[in-house]
This record gives structure tokens, sequence and C-alpha cells, in this order.
């Protein structure tokens, strides 16, 4: 009885963080890291039939056909013709039937597929830096880095790029990882959190020095409390200027940028207010653009 | 001025104990003596054995019998010997990793740029220049014997590539002296390999490195093939090959065609980086897509060119430690021609993540499950070969039984990362880490370990020491699975690869245990040592000059350990599979000689070694912006290469008597050895003669 309820907080505490942010899909936070875990639970057991046999039966083999004392040694004996198609067949026939749920699945959870049934959602535009992400929210007209704060509920639809190597944004509690590439690239990634909570999300592509720092908190609040913290951003933010900018474009990390730019309240995320219109398209198409040196116009 | 014409960009900045005299923080002291002690070990190293060679006058036999040897067999003993020298190195580096994770809570002791120098190098070594020369190696040494040939096609060639390789490795050993490294992984992605990214010499350590490995690996598929193809012995069809043979034909056809892409992406890398092309930069229309899909074209095959001659080697081991025939010969060798064939259909599952359509995505992914399909074939005939069978549990077969209980679980986790839906949450995760060292340590590693030990005494005429051997096979898997098997749970749980440090008290636990399982892994290299040295002081109380200490089934057995320079005196004639077992129990092995004719033999020569040095000394100058030393490396393989075109005595000719005196020595050594049973293979009357398997059965 006592290990049965030792398993379960064990369990809990591996998959979430010592201050409760939320680590792994494994304990998943939304519908597709939700869907995602079925999927890996599902492969392992189909993969189970061709595994099992094999770590079952090689010791028992070794042992009963042991060399001097084994069981009969008949070096010329044959096995029947239908072994050899039970050999092919059976995983030709797992491999069927874990194609068609790829097959499935892989649409099902495309990155790129807007979750409509689950109402408008929220756009969010994700900017990789060296060594931290800027998260504009276009509709709102507020950006933030190290923190992003959405409503609990709401379908979220990220756009992605990056103003320096690649990277690769990923919220593992939520769904999968969509890499941020610069050269004018923009990658989509659709996430949802089912309920409020705190979820680690970094970057996993190696970009230097201060890779492993490159760590955010995702924290998914009510849509009321959303809507306050807009507002307060947009009372307390730092306007997205060049100075701003400047201070982004170092390599640097989220931190360092925060006491760039707000020394006294350097603990916090940073927050921006106003972000300039179309902030986001113009990194893009400058990012494009063929004339980055002199060529062209 | 003068200078930087002299030395390029090459300053005092470059030594390893620079940074640390300049601003001895404490950090920089740690990182500064670790790397001055790898410089130091370098550096000591190479005088050291140079002295030796020196004051011993071994300096001779060295360079007339090994370096400028033409001899397939000296080629792939020089091969291995690269390779574990590679393996030495980047072990320890691995173990430094694991060290600097197991105390990566909040900090550690490496600094992030040495790590990245850490991952970079151990990447590119354990792929470039230790798997690649291993298994160059084991072919080189064992398939000509296999298909009963004299040498393989293009004996100079083969020095060539040779020459190439150790060229490479020693490119990126001498970066240990004149540091950095790159940080850009083993993959090398630009942009952040690019100029803007990375403007020091690091990524150009990597560019060349690998250039010089590539160059020398598509030459050696060439020549492998070549071989398979034109030299085979009289009856030697291909549908009575060893299995070993038939997937070094795959290996080598994948050579062939998934070696070029990468000498192409570095190539074009490097005219971005030398001459300011925009092919993979962020700017001006460059775009590292492409990059990714040349590299993953030639990346993917590699995998199975590095797996598929252990899953010969394993055919070898299972057949003849279980006194039986190989099951499912026919269905083996097609396996491994579908492994071949699809192993080119699915590079882009390397980059599920990179913004393709879901469609394309899951064409790829299903390509992908479908290698399993001919694999686990594979895993299955093996255990119906072992299907009563008479099986000797040997060192090689502690690394094949290890290899299909651990495989497997390497092919669960990689049916996972084979689907795009769950790869988006394990991709660049310590998972990823744990699921390809799982396919590389028990797929390639363990059965290279076991070719070793299974084709040494073939190779030096004596067998390696045992109680060792299980002490570093059991250490090798044991240590396999502590050090990986916690990385999958870290991986589950959000750690990327890569990183220097972390934040979550929750994965300390695994990556102490994964620590533990490095050191294992180090035990298990030093006990290999260990073995050799033993053996070699003990190596007339194991000799096999008879030459088949394991009552072996191919042609390779059926000649002296070690074989005569020209392999058989007598060009074997076959009439089926398993031709020596057969020649054994019809009382046919050990033929006296007819009709004995001269035999040619290629003569030494010092193109292979003149082209390593040559290519050294011209990378090395383009590392360092050195032009005049570029272009003088140039000039000088130029000039070897049109010297050579002058050189007309190219052939030795061995003289009859010279065949019939080692013929008849070793047909009297068979007279005068008693054949031993398989009880007494591990005791020192096993002199290499052996009652078949089958005989002593019936007797």
């Amino acid at each position: 009885m006592r290990v049965r309820r030792i398993i379960p907080i064990v369990a809990f505490l591996a998959l979430t963080g010592c201050d409760g942010t939320q680590l792994s899909f494994l304990n998943p936070q939304g519908p597709i890291a939700s869907q995602q875990r079925t999927h890996f639970l599902v492969i392992i057991a189909f993969m189970t039939i061709v595994i099992l046999p094999v770590l079952v039966l090689t010791p028992l083999l070794i042992w009963r056909y042991r060399y001097g004392k084994g069981a009969s040694y008949m070096p010329e004996a044959r096995l029947p013709w239908w072994i050899e198609i039970v050999l092919l067949g059976v995983p030709l026939m797992v491999v069927g039937v874990l194609g068609v749920l790829l097959w499935r699945n892989t649409a099902a959870l495309d990155p790129w597929r807007p979750m409509e049934e689950a109402g408008a959602p929220l756009h969010i535009q994700v900017v990789g830096y060296d060594w931290k992400w800027l998260f504009i929210y276009p509709d709102q007209g507020v950006a933030t880095v190290g923190e992003m704060v959405f409503p609990a509920g709401t379908p979220i639809a990220f756009e992605l790029t990056s103003e320096t190597v690649m990277q690769s944004f990923w919220i593992p509690a939520l769904g999968g990882q969509v890499y941020a590439m610069g050269g004018g690239m923009v990658t989509q990634l659709h996430l949802m959190a089912d309920r409020p909570g705190v979820f680690r999300g970094l970057n996993t592509q190696y970009n230097g020095l201060g890779f492993a720092e490159q760590q955010f908190n995702a924290r998914a609040v009510p849509a009321a409390e959303f809507n306050a913290w807009v507002s307060a951003v947009r009372t307390e933010g730092a306007p997205l200027d060049d100075r701003a900018m400047s201070a982004l474009a170092r390599k640097n990390t989220a931190q360092d940028v925060a006491r760039l730019l707000s020394p006294k309240a350097a603990a916090d995320p940073v927050r921006l207010f106003p972000v300039p219109e179309a902030f986001f398209a113009d990194l893009v198409r400058r990012a494009s653009a063929p004339s980055h040196g002199g060529y062209g116009h | 001025m003068t200078w930087d014409i002299i030395f390029g960009r090459l300053g005092l900045d470059a030594l390893p104990f620079w940074q640390m005299i300049q601003d001895p923080t404490q950090s920089n002291v740690v990182n500064g003596l670790i790397a001055s002690a790898a410089a130091f070990l370098v550096v000591f190293g190479a005088l050291a054995v140079t002295v030796l060679l020196m004051s011993r006058g071994w300096w001779r036999v060295l360079w007339s019998d090994w370096l400028t040897s033409l001899d397939h067999k000296k080629i792939g003993i020089m091969y291995i010997a690269l390779a574990f020298i590679m393996l030495a190195r980047g072990l320890t580096e691995a173990v430094i990793m694991r060290g600097q994770q197991a105390v990566g809570l909040y900090g550690g002791f490496l600094n992030a740029d040495h790590f990245g120098q850490f991952f970079s190098t151990h990447g590119t070594i354990m792929i470039f220049f230790m798997a690649m020369p291993f298994l160059t190696g084991v072919i080189n040494y064992v398939m000509p014997l296999q298909i009963g040939a004299r040498d393989v096609s293009f004996p100079l060639m083969n020095s060539v590539s040779l020459g190439l390789t150790a060229a490479g490795a020693a490119l990126v050993m001498a970066s240990l002296v004149f540091q950095p490294f790159s940080t850009g992984g083993w993959s090398g992605y630009p942009p952040f390999t690019e100029m803007t990214y990375s403007p020091d010499a690091g990524p150009d350590y990597w560019i060349w490195a690998v250039t010089l490995s590539s160059l020398g690996s598509t030459l050696s598929g060439i020549n492998f093939a070549a071989t398979i193809y034109k030299n085979r012995c009289p009856g030697m069809t291909l549908f009575r090959m060893p299995l070993f043979t038939w997937t070094v034909l795959c290996t080598a056809i994948l050579m062939i065609f998934a070696m070029p892409p990468l000498m192409l992406a570095t190539g074009l890398l490097a005219l971005d980086r030398y001459l300011g092309f925009h092919f993979f930069t962020n700017e001006l229309g460059g775009n590292m897509m492409n990059y990714a899909n040349l590299f993953w074209l030639f990346g993917h095959p590699e995998v199975y060119i590095v797996i598929l001659p252990s899953f010969g080697v394993y055919s070898e081991v299972f057949s003849t430690f279980s006194g039986k025939r190989l099951y499912g010969y026919t269905v083996l060798v097609l396996a491994t021609m579908c492994i071949a064939v699809l192993s080119f259909t699915v590079w882009v599952h390397h980059f599920f993540t990179m913004g393709q359509s879901a469609p394309l995505n899951a064409a790829f992914g299903i390509a992908t499950m479908l290698i399993g399909i001919p694999t686990g074939v594979k895993v299955y005939d093996w255990m119906l070969t072992m299907y009563r069978g008479s099986i000797r549990m040997t060192v090689p077969m502690i690394y094949a039984v290890g290899f299909i209980m651990l495989f497997v679980i390497g092919g669960l986790t990689g049916i996972l990362l084979a689907n795009p839906s769950v790869d988006y949450q394990v991709h660049n995760t310590l998972f990823l880490v744990a699921h390809f060292h799982n396919m590389l340590i028990p797929g390639t590693l363990f059965g290279m370990l076991a070719a070793y030990t299974f084709w040494f005494p073939k190779a030096f005429g004596f067998r390696l020491e045992e109680t060792w051997g299980r002490r570093a096979s059991y250490g090798w898997v044991a240590g396999f699975i502590l050090a990986f098997f916690p990385l999958y749970g870290l991986g589950l749980l959000g750690m990327p690869r890569r990183s220097l440090s972390f934040v979550e008290p929750a994965y300390l636990p695994f990556t102490i245990v994964a620590m533990v399982g490095a050191l294992l892994l180090l035990f298990a290299f030093f006990s290999l040592a260990l073995q050799l040295w033993i053996s070699v002081r003990e190596r007339e109380t194991r000799r096999v000059f008879v030459g088949d200490p394991w009552d072996g089934r191919s042609l390779e057995w059926a000649t002296s350990a070690p074989p005569p320079e020209w392999n058989f005196s007598r060009t074997p004639e076959v009439t089926g599979r398993d031709p020596f077992t057969t020649a054994k129990e019809g009382g046919e092995a050990y033929q006296p000689l007819r009709d004995v004719k001269a035999i040619e033999m290629p003569r030494n020569s010092i193109l292979g070694p003149g082209l390593g040095l040559a290519g050294l000394i011209c990378t090395f100058g383009l590392v360092w912006y050195m032009w005049w030393l570029a272009i003088a490396g140039a000039v000088l393989a130029l000039a070897a290469l049109v010297a050579r075109g002058f050189v007309r005595d190219t052939e030795r000719r061995v003289e009859v008597a010279e065949i019939v005196g080692h013929h008849d020595q070793w047909l009297a050594a068979v007279q005068a050895t008693p054949a031993v049973t398989r009880a007494k293979e591990l005791t020192p009357e096993n002199r290499g003669h052996a009652v078949p398997s089958t005989q002593e059965a019936l007797a």
C-alpha cells in the first residue's frame, strides 16, 4: 500500500520542478501534450510485442543451449517454413498499425494547425535572440522578455522567427517544439493550457555560451487576470524603442536585459509598452530583404 | 605585420594556458588546467613515442613494415590502432562532461566555451575518428581474407585513405594544443558556424578534419566495393559470401553515395567562411535548410555505415559460438540491402521540427519505421541461430548478447522518435542523446570490440587473455546501461542536450547515476588496455599459429595466424557457404600445395603517409590563415601524386620457395598440433587446431 502511494508522489516530484513549474509532457497541462503522451504510451505498448520476446527468450536460449550441459545440440535442425513468415509478418503488422497512428497524429498534432475548435486564439509573436526570447502580443500592443503570460483555456497562435542563429522554442508541458529560424523565415505553433499554472519554457538548440540559461516561465492565468496583467504592462512597461532593441541585440540573458532596461526592478521580467505597429513583420521583412548590405536598393 | 604573414591568426591566445595566465579567475584556472593537461598529454605523448622509436631503432621497422606498407592487413591494424587512440580521448571527454553535469546544478567546474568544445570534439571524434577507422580497419583486415583474395583492389589507394583519415585525426589532436575547436557540435549547423557567430578558428578545424576524413572514407568505400565485386576466389558467388562481407558491401555502397554530400556541405560552408559566399548565412538569400538537407543526406546513411559492419560481425559471432550455420542467411542478406536502400529515404527525420508540412513529416516518419522491420527480422534470425546450438559464452558472445538485448530498447526509442508528434517532444533532448548512443554503443562499438576479440588471434597469432576481456565486456554493458538509461529519463523531463548546467534539482539523481556509468565505461577501457598488456606478455601460452582458435566457418580461418603477406598460398576454391567448416568436416582442410606459382605483391609506397602529411600541413595552414603553409601543403600533395606517376617498379615478386617454405611450416604445425574440442577453447591447449563442433557432438 505504501509503495502505491509513494510512486505517484515521486513521479509528481520528478515531473515538476521544486517551485511547482511543470517540466514534462508526461504530466501534460494542455490538449496537445496530453495527446502526445497518449501516443507515446501506445507506441511503447505495441512495440512490447516485438521487444519482450527478445528480452525474455535470449537469456533462456543462452541457458538452455549452453555448451556441454545444454539441451540436445542439433546443428542441422531445420525450422518450419512459416517461421520466416511470422518473423516478417509480426513487425510488418506492428509497423502497419503504428504507421496509421503516425499519419493521423502527425496531421492532428501538426504545430501549424490552428485550434479553431477551442475558440478564437491569442496571438503571440516570438523572436529568438542570444540568449532570451522576446514575446510580442500584437493585439494588446505589449511585449515581454523572460516571461510569457497568457490566459488558460484559450488557444495560443505563435509566430516564430530568430534575430540570430537557429533556436528551438519549447514548452514541454503544453506541447512540442518548433524551430525559430533567421533569414526572414517564420514558423508557427499552436498550443493551449487547460488550467492556470506555471510551465517551463526553453530553447533546445545550442546557440552559444548562454544556451543553458535561455529558459522562461510560461504562466497561464485566468482570463480576467490576463486582462489585468495587460493593463499593468501598459502602465508600467518601458517602450520597445532603440534602447530596448540594442539591449536585446547584445549577447546576454533575459536577466541582463532587465538590468539594462530597469535597473531598479531588475528582478522582474522585462515588460515593454508601447510596441511599434507591425514590429514583427518589419523584423521579418528586414531579415529577408536581399539588400542587407548595399546590394539592390 | 610580418608576423601575420608567417603565423596568420595564430597567436599566443591559442595556447591552452594563456587565458588562465592573463585572467586567473577560479573558473579560468580550472578550465585552463584541464586544457593544458590535455595539450601536455598530446605533446608529451608524441615526444615520448618519437624518442622511444629513435632510441630503440624501431623507427625503420615502423616506416618500412607499417607506415608505407600496402598490405591490407597492416593497414587494417593501423586503422584500429588509430581508433583506440581516439577512443581514449573521446571517452575521457565523455567522462569529463558527465562529471560536469553530475555537479551541474546551478554551475559546475567547466565554463561554457570549454563545454561546447567538449561536446563538439567528442561527437566528431567518436563518429569520424573512432567508429569509422575502427570499422574500416576491421573490414580491411577481414574482408579480403573472407573472400579468398590476396589484397584489396587498390592497395595504394587504401594507404592513401588511411593517410587522409590519420591527417584528419591529427588535426583534431592539434586543436588541443592550438585552441579552440568548434563549439557547433558534430553536425556543425550554420548559421552558428558562420563567420558572423563563430569567427574563431574552431569551425575551420571541424570543417577540414571532417573533409579529410570523408575523402578517405569515400576512397575506402570505392575500394571495398571493387574488391568484393572483382576479387572473390573461384566459386565464391555473391550468395556464398559470409554475412560480414555482405554487410561490408552495403556499407561500401553507402560510403560511396553518402560521403560526397558531406564533403559538399563542408566545402560550401568553407566557401561561406573563407570567401564570403552566402550559401547558409542568414543574409543575402543564404538558407541553412540547404545545409541541413545535405548534412543529413550523409548523416543518416552514416548511421548504417557504422552499424552494418557490426551486424556482420554479430552474424559471424552468433554462428561460430553456437556451432551452427547462420539461420536465415538469405533473409539477412535481403534485410541488409533493404536497410541500405531505406537509409537514403529518411533523412528529414533529423529535423521534423524545422517546419515542414505534416504530410511530408509523416511520409518520412513512416519510411523511418519501415527500417525497423528488416532490423527486427535480423534480431530474431540471430536468436534462431542460437536455437538448438551449442553456445559458448566467450567475450565476443557477451558483446553480441548484450547487443541484441540493449539494441531492441534502442529500437523502441527509435520508433518513438520516428513519430513526428512524439519527436516534437523529445527532439534535441537527452532522450535523443540516449537513443543514438543506444544504437552506436551496443550497435557499433560492441560489434567492433567483439570483432577485435574474435579476429585478434588471426592477426597476431595469439589469443587475448580472457579474464580481463570478460571484465571489459561486462564493464561496457553495465557502464552503458548506467550511463545512458538515466539520460532517457532526463530527456523526458525536458533537459536539452548540450546543457552546461541546469536549475532543476529533479535532474540531479539522474546525472549522478550517469556519471557512475561513465566511470564504469572508463574502467572497461582500462580493462581492455590491461588485457592487451597481459596478452602480449603471456603470448607464448596462447599461440594459435595453426590459425583456427574458435572453430571458424569462413575462409579467413583456413590460413595461418598471422597469415602470410599473400594471405593464401593456394587460392581457395569454394563450393558453398561456410567453406572452411565443410572442408574440416570432410577432412579436406590443410591441403598441400599444387602448381605453385610466384605471386606479385605491391611494393611499399610513401604516397599514403606523404599525402596524409601534405593534407595535414595544408589544412592546418587553412585553419590559421597561414596561406604560405596551405600552399606548401597543396604543392607537396600535387608533387607527391606526380612523382608517383614516374614510379615504375611497383610490384614485388614472392618466389615459389618462400611460399612453399611458409606453407610447409604451417602444415607441419597442423600435424604437430593436436586438435582440441570446444571444452578446451580457452585453455593453453587450444593452439588453433579445432575439432569441428559437429564431429565433437557425434563422438
